[in-house]
């Protein structure tokens, strides 16, 4: 994937794992100098708050070591269950499918200079 | 109102609050939830779950088929004997936050079910009682 | 005491209870509309008067609600269940109780004899009543088996009226015509959000021409639909969006979220066109 890291959420996570998610994540993301992180969640049939603000942090500590981050796969029924919840997401960018998120990033990264809040929906 | 079957689970590690998960979804789709309400069933339970072991140090969950008549239900009851909670009225409300800076979740949970009651004294724990009805 | 002599009746004159309890039956409308065969007539009343006169041995029978009526409740839910199904009305299928009550009377009396009257009318008033609340539990459990069948009715009706249509690769339309109230939006937010992942498309126009009213509710309604769409990476357009709409929109103080709003699907289109990098050339 060159640049970009991609991470496959396919297990029915305990929230520790989840947290060491993030770690390794962040950690990769610096060692490997990636300018993108693409965050699959196409196999998880439940997002709670937990999961939910992790994905939220974890694109807020991407942005700071000036990664852009995608959620890709996002299922229907839990789409609807998260906005019920009350979560919305708003600082993280979204695409269909691994393929349309790396679209979104290879574009993001072309205007990167000119603009920031490209992904920022 | 016959109580078709009921079980308990315990509610003191991480594991448990997975395992709590699974059995929810079974049993939602067992009763023949769509697909949209097992996952805000499985969500709910997850949330208060949560609760009961990190805010109440630990738990039961008790879970119950219900039907009536030819309504059939799952009622899910999150027990702790944990601190309680002193403000109930503003911990239902959007937006509030305990000290530790996490959300209790209360309010979005409750939004997923259709029947929400919350018990809670300071000093003696929480209940909190949630139904959804196919 | 009423009892007893209830549950030795049923017991020991059940033929005869059920072949007078059958001749009552074959007149009614069951019959005569022909949609229940006699065999099956016969079937059913046999079933009820076995689980009846069982249960009435060893239970209380001014109390119907206790775990040892639970079959004859339990048969009495099915029965009704079956006959909404079938099209039946209700008083028809209580009739199925109420004309027991006859050939049990007579039974009764004969039971009893002809000397103590206070004894008689005991038994026959406990018989009543016991009747009396087996015909209103089936008249319940049929209505719940009424209400259920129109609620699945209307949600199927639901389906149909929200169709998804698909306007060019990539773009979704779902043309909202009437109220939008809660379950109709969260059917209509399912199958929209389905078919965006089984089209894999890119972009949602939902329009609103033909809402009439565009209230809070509405607002949030669409609002969480806007939202789930955004969480699965795909866009939204609303079209339809009248000037009165629009003003109602903002003095409800709703925040689209930059969601894109058009006056009429064509603009809408034209507008999904252009972000899916379509363009059209005149020959």
């Amino acid at each position: 994937m060159g640049e970009f890291l991609l991470v496959t959420i396919q297990v029915d996570m305990q929230d520790q794992l989840a947290l060491r998610l993030q770690d390794d994540l962040t950690r990769a993301i610096e060692k490997k100098g990636a300018k993108g992180v693409l965050i699959d969640i196409s196999a998880l049939e439940m997002v709670d708050s937990f999961i939910g603000r992790m994905i939220a942090d974890i694109s807020a500590m991407a942005r700071i070591l000036s990664a852009k981050t995608v959620l890709v796969g996002m299922q229907p029924a839990v789409a609807i269950t998260l906005v019920e919840l009350g979560l919305s997401l708003p600082g993280v960018a979204t695409a269909l499918n691994v393929g349309r998120g790396m679209e979104l990033l290879r574009e993001s990264l072309r205007n990167s200079d000119s603009d920031d809040n490209f992904l920022e929906r | 109102m016959t109580i078709s079957s009921s079980g308990e689970l315990p509610l003191s590690n991480e594991h448990d609050i997975v395992l709590s998960r699974q059995a929810v979804r079974r049993m939602t789709v067992e009763l023949g939830f769509s697909l949209v309400d097992q996952t805000k069933m499985v969500t709910a339970t997850s949330e208060l779950a949560r609760n009961a072991l990190i805010y109440g140090g630990g738990g039961t969950l008790r879970w119950t088929l219900l039907s009536e008549g030819t309504k059939r239900g799952l009622r899910l009851m999150f027990e702790d004997q944990g601190p309680g909670i002193a403000n109930l009225e503003l911990a239902m409300t959007d937006g509030w936050t305990s000290g530790t800076g996490l959300g209790l979740g209360l309010t979005g949970a409750r939004r997923l079910v259709n029947e929400f009651h919350i018990e809670s004294t300071v000093g003696l724990g929480t209940r909190v009682v949630i139904t959804r009805w196919k | 005491m009423p009892k007893g002599i209830l549950a030795a009746t049923l017991q020991q004159r059940s033929q005869k209870i059920l072949a007078q309890w059958l001749k009552q039956l074959e007149h009614g409308a069951a019959i005569s509309k022909a949609r229940l065969s006699s065999a099956e007539l016969s079937r059913q009343a046999g079933e009820f008067l076995t689980l009846l006169t069982d249960a009435a041995q060893s239970n209380d029978i001014t109390d119907i609600s206790g775990p040892g009526w639970l079959p004859v409740r339990s048969f009495l839910e099915d029965l009704s269940r079956k006959r909404v199904l079938a099209g039946f009305s209700s008083d028809e299928t209580a009739t199925f109780i109420f004309s027991l009550k006859r050939p049990l009377f007579e039974a009764l009396q004969e039971e009893c004899g002809s000397g103590d009257i206070a004894k008689l009318s005991n038994v026959l008033w406990a018989a009543t009543e016991l009747l009396d609340k087996f015909g209103l539990h089936t008249v319940k459990a049929f209505q719940a088996s009424r209400e259920e069948v129109i609620g699945r009715q209307q949600t199927d009706l639901l389906e149909l009226s929200t169709p998804v249509v698909k306007l060019w690769d990539g773009i979704l339309a779902l043309p909202m015509i009437g109220t939008l109230d809660s379950a109709r939006t969260q059917i209509v937010m399912e199958s929209l959000l389905q078919k965006i992942v089984e089209t894999e498309s890119q972009i949602a126009i939902i329009d609103i021409t033909g809402v009439p009213t565009v209230d809070t509710l509405v607002a949030q309604h669409l609002l969480k639909t806007v939202t789930a769409l955004r969480l699965m990476g795909a866009d939204c357009i609303i079209s339809g969006v009248r000037p009165q709409i629009a003003q109602t929109i903002v003095h409800l103080g709703v925040d689209l979220q930059g969601v894109t709003t058009k006056v009429n699907l064509a603009d809408a289109l034209a507008l999904a066109l252009k972000r899916t990098g379509v363009s059209f050339t005149k020959q």
